[in-house]
């Protein structure tokens, strides 16, 4: 018990870490269901390392790297608009390119700066030991309205995931209700970044909702699935990071992966299992 | 080109005196209509009508153009010239009345959705983002999945389901809409005997239910000839009018580029009701 409780009731940057990981933990698992349904992974990943010269600039002006990752999201998805609807390129074209050249120009930023060297790790893997309260309200607020889409928008949502003709002709523009996702999907991650930085957030957004998406039948119980991966994976990637001293966002990532690994195992196993049960039954 | 941008209409007589609304417009009226997407006419002057209790089938090859005129007339493309309304205003603004069955259906076997949930979206067009579902929607949605010989499905996920299973799926998800508009395109794609039967008596009820009903389809022989009125198109209408006029070998063979010979069945799919039933339902319906 001690082991698995007082590291958090004894430190109070423990605790904070929790906090906040739980509220990153909610909103990537909303966000990562909806990446998951309308296959958007790779814009997700590309949105996830596509902010890091916003968050560069940023850093090096002296405002929020938050600001910064928003203003490298928006760059981001209108330049995958533009390049989609004024080409014959495809989205995963369009994505790749941007994806590097955002990523190369970030890390461009940085090089020339030679007191970037512990900021470039923060952003890349976060600082959710040293997580501010000011911190965990944004973190809280961004949530609350990452749920609110997901709520307000379900019907379309739903409609888009199962076949975007049909959400037009319903009613629900799908440009519009597509737009509203990637607002949802880019502002988990610009939020997410201070927590596990922007090269893991991309698993945080995609393994419990994966995991889920093994399990579930219905879209709300893949979320609620998500929901408990996620919380799971950042309470234990805390505790092995204390007790082993290891890198809490790298903790949390593994943790995420190795659950899907596990279920996509243990799926596996029973789906073969019923495999055989019928082969028996039949003769 | 130049013939290609005349339309052919066959006269129309007798039984396809073309049907109108209680308020004198026919629910979809084309007129001169150009069909296309990215910039490219497919089908140019396209001319008809189409009211309640009528169904209408378009035929044709792949390519041909009868997608392209189902997704102008739902407004999911713009018309490229001539004049279309529906329901006598601009296609794309009737929502809750037009239900669209189309014929790709990508995310299937991704979606964690059971196979009610595909059908309850049926109803989402009438309840936009807000409005709860009440327990006649519930009614509604197990209707049609009872229609299409589902309700013993409905717990199981969409994955699971064979490809026919799906389809019916879908099928139900339109009759759920309870619209006077259903824009189906090849409706019947992998529906074996028995659940084309039922589709087929699930389409003649949504015609007794005053719905118009526009199909494209491949099945000359039993589908498009149950329809009142048949659309040949190759890239321009070569032929409209009833199937038994316009079903002629040397149509088809101008349609498909191939003659297709068979024993044609000529019923007429359209719903027949008593007299007074007519009036109390407030319609206008043909008279044979």
């Amino acid at each position: 018990m001690d082991l698995l409780v007082t590291p958090f009731s004894t430190n109070s940057f423990m605790i904070q870490a929790l906090v906040a990981g739980v509220l990153v933990s909610i909103a990537c698992a909303v966000a990562g269901t909806f990446v998951i349904l309308r296959g958007l992974a790779f814009i997700g990943d590309a949105l996830a390392h596509g902010v890091l010269p916003g968050i560069a600039v940023a850093i090096l002006v002296g405002f929020p790297g938050i600001l910064g990752a928003a203003i490298g999201a928006a760059f981001m998805i209108g330049g995958i608009t533009l390049i989609t609807q004024r080409s014959r390129l495809s989205s995963d074209t369009a994505i790749g390119l941007l994806f590097i050249g955002m990523l190369s120009l970030g890390v461009a930023i940085v090089s020339r700066s030679s007191s970037f060297s512990g900021d470039l790790t923060r952003i890349l893997f976060g600082e959710i030991l040293g997580i501010s309260i000011q911190s965990i309200i944004i973190q809280l607020v961004a949530t609350v309205v990452i749920l609110a889409i997901a709520v307000i928008c379900a019907r379309p949502f739903l409609l888009l995931s199962f076949d975007s003709e049909q959400a037009e002709v319903a009613g629900f523009s799908a440009r519009l209700y597509h737009n509203a996702m990637l607002f949802m999907i880019a502002l988990t991650v610009i939020v997410s970044f201070q927590t596990v930085g922007t090269l893991l957030v991309f698993g945080l957004l995609i393994a419990p909702a994966g995991a889920g998406a093994l399990l579930a039948r219905r879209i709300e119980v893949m979320m609620a699935w998500a929901v408990l991966f996620g919380v799971l994976s950042m309470y234990s990637g805390l505790l092995i990071s204390y007790h082993f001293d290891l890198a809490a966002g790298a903790a949390i990532i593994l943790v995420a992966i190795v659950i899907f690994f596990i279920v996509f195992i243990l799926q596996n196993l029973r789906n073969r299992r019923m495999a055989l049960r019928q082969e028996v039954r039949h003769g | 080109m130049d013939n290609q941008k005349k339309a052919i209409t066959l006269s129309m007589e007798g039984a396809n005196t073309p049907v109108l609304t209680a308020d004198g417009t026919p629910y979809i009226k084309a007129e001169n209509l150009n069909i296309g997407y990215s910039g490219e006419v497919i089908v140019a002057g396209i001319n008809f009508e189409s009211g309640p209790g009528e169904a209408l089938a378009l035929i044709g090859t792949n390519g041909s153009g009868k997608s392209t005129l189902l997704k102008t007339i739902v407004g999911l493309l713009p018309p490229m010239g001539g004049q279309l309304s529906v329901f006598g205003i601009p296609p794309g603004n009737n929502h809750a009345r037009i239900a669209y069955l189309g014929q790709f259906h990508h995310s299937g076997f991704v979606l964690p959705l059971r196979a009610i949930d595909v059908v309850r979206m049926g109803r989402f067009p009438q309840h936009g983002l807000w409005k709860r579902m009440s327990q006649q929607d519930d009614e509604i949605v197990l209707s049609a999945m009872r229609t299409m010989g589902i309700e013993k499905l409905a717990d199981v996920p969409l994955r699971s389901l064979s490809g026919g299973q799906q389809q019916r799926t879908y099928l139900a998800q339109v009759l759920a809409h309870q619209a006077d508009l259903l824009a189906l395109d090849e409706p019947t794609a992998g529906l074996d005997a028995g659940s084309r039967e039922l589709y087929l008596h699930a389409i003649n009820d949504e015609l007794c239910r005053g719905a118009s009903i526009i199909i494209a389809t491949h099945d000359i022989h039993e589908e498009a000839a149950l329809c009142r009125q048949v659309m040949l198109l190759a890239h321009r209408v070569v032929a409209f009018g009833p199937p038994q006029q316009v079903i002629t070998p040397e149509a088809l063979l101008e349609t498909f580029g191939i003659v297709i010979n068979g024993e044609k069945r000529l019923h007429v799919l359209e719903c027949q009701l008593m007299d007074d039933e007519t009036q109390r339902l407030g319609l206008n319906l043909p008279r044979r």
